[in-house]
């Protein structure tokens, strides 16, 4: 039996593939007619020969569970790529780098002058109380002036076909590896449509990725000694940490590995004796990072590695105290940052949000709790939201009394209806909701991933596309059709 | 190199050849029962003792038959030197180290995990064994064959080496010692065909009954092939060929003078041992010295080129 496209409903979203039910979107057609062509049973055995190549490449991400403990999962994947087209991405790629690069401005002046507080552009009572503000980097100047060298910006398309940012990851940001991945098994699956298609290939982030670190050393030595700080092998993305170690051909080092000496240095313990360290892809939040400067009793970090950064004899990215823009309230601020420090027009819009801090703002949202998402400000991965239309009465309860408590930790937002990609489910295609995490690279210049990560909520009518949450990904292509 | 690095490193290599070393220990002795004159038992409490696992398999009240036996040293997870145990090890030891391997070491022994664990009860079945312990076999001898034939010959192979012949040269040591004495009861050795029975059994179980053939002698006497297993150089599974291979990677290290100064003592004790005309008591003490100065080698490695091991009150 062919795959046919007569019932796939996409509803009220915005389809990226369909314009309607057995209507491919022009860039879409050659995909869908070969899922045309393709028997339900081939579907399903290309799903499955993906599903092998991600077991036997050893794909995975972890996942902590009360009852089972720590659990390598394979990577979900979808086998239908998102395929975008280049001049759209060409607007979405201006507009994350002016984004970007407002946002390292905003970072530097709240650790120098604040000159945006001053100018009553942002409010001091929200810096007051960011949980991500670190009074220990006050007047620091971190190489090139640039504190978020890697951010992670989730995107979402609305039902008319608006693509917002939804939130800018600053501290952490994981995904990329999976992204390169998602590649390597679409290539091993449907290689008859690169022929057709020709996706800009996206292979080129480890070496741009080194290449802005090595900017940061301190020495000034034709390959700077760089290492990637993982917190070890029971984070979530200690996949990805290993991985990008070995595309760039770094050390991957535990805090354990690594110790500050007096002269300010960073040394490796290695079989040869102490080896100098100049520049640090740390995958560890900032808290944890060094027990002399934060939390006292973390055994993730390094103790005097804010010393050793300060003092300009390390490299470290992200720059700790970044993470003060990586906030749902801020994100509210986002455009007035990018009017400030840039003049200019946000090139991509924020989604609409309300910041409950403001009494009337707070007053809408307590109205409208059943028709908006609210969300902690500081929290990641989905935790801790409540989706309105979805909540039960008590649960909105709870929620209203949270928010009274503690305004300053929450923003509101309308449910967007986020759109669609066709995902195999089981013999046939069915609509499932997506996002794109591109990630953006700033240092000397800025560089921006071909595309990025597209996350896939696998199960009927979710929005939520977190992997420790039943979410997937799939490979995203940018095709340029002239 | 990082220290930790180098540890992982070392102790994949180990566990990788542990569970080989296992799988080859079963299948030969499942062999041997099957060629023994029936009435007589070889038994299978002796693997138990080869592996060094005696107390581990006793602090359980069960009887040292073939099913408990087997069961123990493939599939129980609960005794860290199985089987699965072991290349469970292996795998969260490269896990950590994935960076510094080829890429496609860590899909086979993911893909050597996987197998193991998925058909770890039908290894448990008689007519399932065979195929099991093959697979186990045979992969972890692609994973060797492929660091070998892949692998930058920086510190992290030299440490894999070293790894891979300690673990070796140890197990080699434990087998002679066992199967020379415990296979069948003293009475029955009487008989000669017992005694060259065993003695094939001993170099199968090592992989070394073609090679004894071609290049020492048709007959299998005693005195030769603990000539052949101890001195022979040219046998990859000698304990004198191990001891060359950590000698030459040894020597690649920095930092190593003692170190090696301690394997070419072993290796001129060695010389200077007829293990030959040993009688099984001093032979039994020469294999104790051996197991010691191997102890002390890991040590030594320790010591000088692993982390320094995590402190209990630094944690707090």
């Amino acid at each position: 039996m062919p795959i046919e496209l007569k019932d796939y409903d996409p509803g009220p979203f915005f389809d990226e593939m369909m314009v309607r039910k057995n209507r491919a979107r022009p860039l879409a057609k050659e995909l869908i007619n070969l899922f045309r062509k393709m028997n339900s049973g081939e579907l399903a055995a290309r799903q499955d020969a993906a599903d092998l190549a991600i077991k036997a490449m050893g794909i995975t991400f972890t996942v902590y569970n009360e009852s089972e403990g720590m659990i390598d999962r394979n990577w979900p994947f979808d086998i239908v790529p998102r395929i975008i087209d280049k001049q759209e991405w060409d607007r979405i790629e201006a507009g994350l780098k002016q984004r970007v690069q407002a946002l390292n401005l905003f970072i530097d002046d709240l650790y120098h002058e604040q000159k945006i507080i001053k100018d009553g552009v942002f409010p001091a009572e929200v810096l007051a109380e960011s949980k991500n503000f670190r009074p220990q980097c006050v007047g620091v100047n971190p190489p090139l002036g640039v504190w978020a060298h890697i951010c992670g910006s989730d995107l979402v398309r609305d039902a008319d076909g608006t693509m917002y940012v939804l939130e800018d990851n600053l501290r952490v940001p994981s995904g990329v590896s999976y992204m390169l991945e998602n590649r390597l098994v679409t290539k091993r699956v449907f290689p008859e449509l690169f022929e057709t298609y020709a996706p800009l290939p996206v292979d080129d982030y480890p070496t741009q990725l080194y290449e802005m670190l090595a900017a940061l050393s301190p020495r000034s030595a034709k390959r700077p000694a760089v290492a990637v700080l993982t917190p070890g092998i029971y984070n979530s993305a200690y996949f990805e940490h290993a991985y990008l170690a070995m595309e760039m051909g770094a050390e991957l080092v535990e805090g354990r590995d690594l110790f500050v000496d007096d002269d300010d240095c960073v040394y490796m313990r290695t079989v040869s004796g102490p080896k100098r360290v100049d520049v640090i892809y740390r995958r560890i939040d900032d808290e944890f990072i060094d027990p002399e400067a934060f939390l006292a009793n973390s055994i993730l970090g390094v103790p005097g590695l804010l010393r050793a950064w300060k003092a300009r004899k390390v490299g470290l990215a992200n720059a700790p105290g970044a993470g003060v823009a990586d906030d749902k309230v801020v994100y509210a601020f986002v455009p007035e940052i990018i009017r400030y420090y840039l003049d200019q027009d946000p090139g991509i819009p924020n989604v609409p949000t309300y910041r409950c801090m403001y009494p009337e703002e707070r007053q809408y949202v307590l109205d409208h709790l059943a028709e908006l998402v609210i969300k902690p400000a500081n929290e990641s991965g989905g935790y801790g939201m409540l989706i309105g239309p979805r909540a039960t009465k008590d649960e909105r309860r709870t929620f209203a009394d949270l928010i009274k408590k503690n305004p300053r930790n929450y923003i509101a937002q309308p449910t967007l209806g986020i759109s669609t990609v066709p995902t195999v489910v089981g013999h046939s295609l069915e609509p499932r909701h997506v996002d794109l995490r591109p990630f953006i690279l700033s240092g000397r210049t800025t560089f921006v991933t071909t595309g990025g990560l597209t996350r896939v909520a696998l199960r009927k009518g979710s929005l939520v596309v977190n992997s420790s949450q039943g979410g997937g990904s799939k490979d995203t292509w940018i095709v340029d059709k002239g | 190199m990082l220290s930790r690095v180098a540890e992982n490193i070392y102790w994949l290599a180990r566990y990788v050849e542990r569970a080989e070393n296992t799988a080859r220990l079963v299948r030969v002795n499942s062999h041997l029962v099957l060629d023994t004159p029936s009435g007589i038992t070889p038994g299978w409490a002796p693997l138990v003792e080869i592996a060094g696992l005696y107390n581990e398999f006793h602090s359980v009240d069960r009887e040292s038959n073939e099913r408990n036996v087997v069961r123990f040293l493939i599939g129980d997870a609960n005794n860290p030197g199985s089987i699965i145990s072991s290349l469970a090890a292996a795998r969260e030891n490269c896990r950590t180290v994935r960076d510094v391997l080829p890429r496609s070491s860590w899909e086979k022994l993911n893909e050597l995990y996987l197998f193991a664990k998925e058909n770890v009860q039908s290894g448990l079945t008689k007519s399932g064994r065979d195929n099991f312990l093959d697979g186990i076999i045979s992969g972890s001898q692609q994973i060797v064959g492929l660091l070998g034939s892949v692998m930058y010959r920086d510190e992290a192979w030299h440490f894999a080496r070293i790894g891979r012949n300690l673990e070796r040269a140890d197990m080699s040591t434990r087998i002679i010692d066992v199967r020379s004495t415990d296979l069948f009861p003293d009475d029955l050795l009487e008989s000669r065909s017992l005694d060259t029975l065993q003695w094939i059994s001993v170099l199968r179980s090592l992989s070394g009954y073609q090679n004894y053939r071609r290049h020492v002698a048709i007959r299998v006497s005693r005195a030769e092939v603990l000539e052949f297993l101890f001195h022979n150089s040219l046998f990859p599974r000698s304990f004198m060929h191990c001891i060359d291979a950590v000698d030459e990677s040894i020597a690649h290290l920095e930092n190593a003078d003692a170190a090696l100064r301690g394997i070419r003592a072993v290796k001129r004790t060695l010389r200077q041992t007829n293990v030959g005309e040993m009688t099984q008591a001093s032979l039994h003490e020469f294999i104790d010295e051996l197991q010691i100065r191997i102890m002390q080698l890991h040590t030594y490695l320790a010591k000088t080129y692993f982390p320094p091991p995590l402190q209990l009150d630094e944690v707090g």
